[in-house]
């Protein structure tokens, strides 16, 4: 054991989880205690010392990447609320998790924007959904319902409209076969009352006025002098929710000087279909499906996340077998192939927003149908795959390949699959990165619009919690699947892809770098695939519980997905046989918290930018507003 | 239907013969609507994970230009169709309603998947619109999760041929082809939940109804299956007859007038009981003839 007593920074950088959370323990004897809860790790932080403690956890132990915060509801087990926080390592290593709990009426937690500005966002969903304040927050406003909402919808004891039981599966709704429905015991779909002298015309636009108060703009806009003495006035411009850019219903309120944007103020919750609520409800199985519709450019790495995070839970039980090596080999080569669909639809979007509109994307959305083509040969659909499974996979790759889809003008498909496997990586999708590199890395019109344009910094990456093409366009070479590996990556051979420059450029290069380095990865899983054909994908060699009974305990599966890294926090309440609801369900969602800096990286530059910058984040809305 | 021109040059109206060539003949509806069809331009405006299939079916190798959906407009005053394609939120159903206001007539709604048909598997959820028809008149619904390019192929020509049988001469018919413009839809407010301007009579009643402590209009308790046995067993305990009539107001409206759900539910229930025994006594003799092989 390391003694916990002050030491140069990089010998406290290289402390463990355990040494680490010693040396909290020495700092703040009285503010720090271990998380004895069963299935639990790292440490409770007194409330009241929760930002001193968070700044010797970045400042002296080197945990310098907020990756998720969360809040959780304790109703009936303890009735309290609790922000769950992890903390990493950009050079890499596990999770420091720590906790703050607070009382259930009136919570309040103070706030960490001051430490990692990646909390802002995350906060501010909490004060939301949760109805947590956060003291010391500068612009604590709901961020996914609109202000005048009633109630936090997150808490346990708050019931949508529709709301039947607790949990899935619910009673049966076909008694004597007569259908229930959940409208017909709420005709209206409503669960509010409302005041008898409700008037319309007062509740038109409060939280209209809100946002554009968040700018700090009176209703009068101040009349500047510039340096000419010309009378410029700063101009209020609204973008969205509908506009051509075609990354969602993303609105963005930006004040402009002229052509340059001063300020921007992100405006989200427009895709908010609640899918933490509805996941707390569903068995664990029954949320499969829902990630595929998280980020649905790249379902399969939804999938992979989720099914991790479960396997941790499911691996503090007694009755659990891990997945077998076909079975994580098919899952890896799953995943690149639908980093290689996002990347190809992300560069593909960003050239139609900085004026390259619809011809370059058409070409990628060609290779795209041919990977889709063997997604749906193998898990029965194009775009949501439902493909993982706790422990193993929904199938086996099928012998041959057959187009479900075939039209009448398409040739008819019939194909060996591993020969398809092996012409897609070997030939088709190299060809489609060199044709992209040669029209595009050297392109006159490209340089120009995209060298120096967005600029974030490294440091400025890691605090606002970046993460993906976007942290690694900024120089930081973190890669989840290489950070804190998972599944085989281990054994695999790829680089991590790194640009220096953190502008839309150097995204682009990201993007392109790991293109390549999947394409590299893929052509080490087919061999690995064709030495284990014929083994099962299932440990016992036959399906596991479709319905599985999760002991106590909480877990953080994350992994690395070509928007950045998603991560997934379950908490499961356990009980008699373990649990088959999930008690929390959050999803750390890297589209969502990848906006944090984008006011930071828009100010400065022109209005015609702005939509270049958004698209170089690569967002997608349903994991956004989630 | 088309317009075929061969057809059309053969008619029962007499032709001077010089001109046979260059006259055809067809009624002005016939005319106006083979213009129409195939001149559908949609509106760029993608919502969730449909909106990706949207953009496939418009990509090269489904490519709805070949229909007449030639161009897809970003603003709605230039389109004629809107795509709703995608999960409906309450926050964003208020756009949704203005740009249907802002497009100009004839327009048409398609309500792509099945979030936007009926709120599709994010139903249950407290910011989702059980689906766009709640607002919008939908006219063609295309089903799937997300639809495939083929599926939504198949419900834009389903709209083209709806349009072949739309006729200017009714006015009654297509609202469009009455008189003057149509009222806008009421654009929805955001207060403590979404409210519908067309429903404000109903709120007033209802919270009135709350403010003496009256139950709410529109809410109705419903008896779930346990709660049928229980009663079925309660009546049949005060009654002593095994098919007791139920006669509570309550129920009554799930009630069909014939046949005695309970009754049935208890059939369905015995039945159910009697395929469990029956598989279990299956699996018991197979572990058993298993045991003695061994």
């Amino acid at each position: 054991m390391v003694s916990p007593a002050l030491a140069p920074d990089d010998v406290v950088n290289a402390l463990s989880i355990e040494d680490s959370i010693a040396y909290l323990k020495s700092k703040h004897p009285d503010a720090v205690a271990d998380d004895e809860r069963e299935g639990y790790s790292g440490v409770l932080v007194q409330a009241s010392k929760l930002v001193e403690v968070a700044r010797a956890i970045r400042d002296d132990l080197g945990f310098d990447y907020l990756s998720s915060a969360t809040a959780v509801d304790y109703l009936g087990a303890g009735d309290h609320m609790e922000m769950v926080y992890h903390a990493y390592r950009t050079s890499g290593g596990g999770a420091l998790v720590f906790k703050a709990q607070t009382e259930r009426e009136d919570p309040e937690i103070p706030s960490l924007v001051r430490v990692w500005r990646g909390a802002d966002f995350q906060e501010r969903e909490a004060w939301d959904l949760y109805g947590i304040k956060f003291p010391g927050h500068p612009n604590l406003r709901r961020i996914l319902m609109w202000e005048g909402f009633h109630g936090h919808p997150m808490r346990k004891d708050w019931r949508e409209a529709y709301y039947e039981e607790e949990q899935k599966p619910f009673d049966n709704r076909w008694p004597g076969g007569h259908a229930h429905r959940s409208e017909e015991k709420n005709v209206f779909g409503k669960n509010v009352t409302y005041p008898p002298d409700i008037d319309l015309n007062r509740l038109m636009d409060t939280s209209e006025s809100e946002v554009y108060a968040s700018l700090g703009l009176g209703v009068d806009v101040e009349r500047i002098l510039d340096k000419d003495g010309f009378e410029t006035n700063e101009l209020v411009v609204n973008m969205g929710p509908h506009h051509p850019s075609t990354h969602g219903v993303f609105r963005m309120v930006l004040t402009v000087d002229g052509e340059t944007v001063t300020s921007l103020e992100p405006v989200m919750g427009y895709l908010h279909r609640n899918h933490e609520k509805i996941g707390e409800r569903n068995t664990y199985l029954h949320n499969i499906p829902f990630t595929d519709r998280l980020d649905y450019i790249s379902s399969m790495g939804n999938n992979h996340g989720y099914v991790l995070a479960v396997e941790q839970l499911m691996s503090l039980g007694r009755k659990y077998n891990p997945p077998t090596y076909r079975c994580e080999a098919i899952r890896v080569m799953m995943v690149e192939l639908s980093r290689i669909v996002n990347h190809l639809w992300a560069i593909g979007f960003w050239l139609n927003d900085i004026g390259a509109f619809f011809t370059p994307v058409l070409y990628f959305i060609q290779e795209r149908e041919r990977i889709l083509d063997f997604f749906e040969a193998v898990a029965g659909s194009r775009m949501m795959c439902n493909y993982m499974r706790f422990g193993g996979l929904f199938g086996d790759l099928p012998e041959r390949i057959k187009s479900v889809s075939n039209l009448t003008n398409d040739r008819i498909r019939d194909y060996n699959t591993m020969q398809f496997l092996t012409e897609m990586v070997n030939e088709r999708i190299p060809r489609t990165i060199d044709e992209l590199e040669q029209l595009l890395t050297q392109n006159e019109i490209l340089l120009e619009r995209s060298i120096g344009v967005g600029i974030l910094s490294g440091d400025d990456a890691i605090n606002y919690s970046a993460a993906g093409p976007l942290l690694r366009g900024s120089g930081v070479a973190y890669d989840v699947r290489r950070a804190d590996p998972y599944s085989i990556y281990p054994e695999l051979d790829f680089d991590v892809a790194v640009e220096q420059d953190g502008d839309m450029y150097a995204r682009y290069r990201v993007r392109v770098t790991e293109l390549r380095e999947s394409v590299r990865i893929l052509k080490q899983i087919l061999p690995r695939l064709e030495a284990t054909e014929g083994e099962s994908i299932w440990a016992d060699g036959k399906p596991g519980a479709y319905a599985p009974r999760v002991p106590f305990g909480e877990a953080y599966g994350r992994v690395e997905n070509g928007k950045g890294e998603l991560g997934y926090y379950v908490v499961s309440a356990g009980g008699r046989g373990g649990s088959s609801n999930p008690w929390r369900y959050h999803v750390r969602a890297p589209s969502f918290i990848n906006l944090t800096p984008m006011g930071l990286m828009s100010s400065g530059y022109k209005v015609a930018d702005i939509v270049g910058i958004l698209g170089s984040i690569d967002i997608v809305l349903g994991e956004t507003d989630r | 239907m088309d317009l075929n021109l061969q057809e059309l040059e053969r008619t029962e109206f007499p032709v001077p013969a010089e001109l046979e060539n260059n006259i055809a003949i067809t009624s002005l509806s016939q005319l106006y609507n083979w213009g129409r069809r195939n001149s559908m331009w949609p509106m760029l405006f993608g919502l969730a994970c449909c909106a990706i299939e949207m953009i496939a079916t418009a990509s090269s190798r489904f490519d709805f230009s070949r229909f007449g959906f030639e161009v897809m407009r970003a603003t709605p005053r230039q389109a004629d169709l809107m795509i709703v394609s995608g999960t409906v939120t309450k926050k964003m159903v208020v756009p949704i309603v203005r740009l249907y206001n802002q497009m100009p007539e004839p327009k048409y709604v398609l309500a792509m998947g099945a979030c936007a048909s009926g709120g599709g598997p994010f139903k249950e959820g407290y910011n989702v619109v059980s689906g766009i028809d709640k607002y919008l008149p939908v006219d063609v619904y295309v089903p799937g999760c997300p639809p495939t390019p083929q599926a939504l192929l198949f419900g834009m020509i389903a709209l083209q041929r709806k349009i072949d049988g739309q006729s200017i001469a009714n006015g009654d018919d297509v609202p469009w082809y009455g008189i003057g413009p149509a009222e806008p839809t009421p654009v929805p407010v955001l207060g403590p939940d979404i409210i519908d301007p067309r429903q404000m009579d109903m709120i007033r009643r209802q919270a009135e109804a709350a403010a003496e402590d009256m139950a709410m209009v529109g809410q109705r308790e419903l008896p779930s299956a346990t709660q049928l046995v229980a009663a079925k067993v309660a009546t049949a305990e005060t009654t002593g007859a095994a098919s007791a009539a139920i006669s509570d107001d309550a129920l009554s409206f799930v009630l069909p007038t014939g046949g005695n759900p309970w009754t049935e539910a208890e059939e369905i229930r015995e039945k159910r009981r009697l395929r469990a025994l029956a598989r279990k006594a299956v699996r018991a003799s197979r572990r058993s003839a298993e045991a003695e092989e061994e």
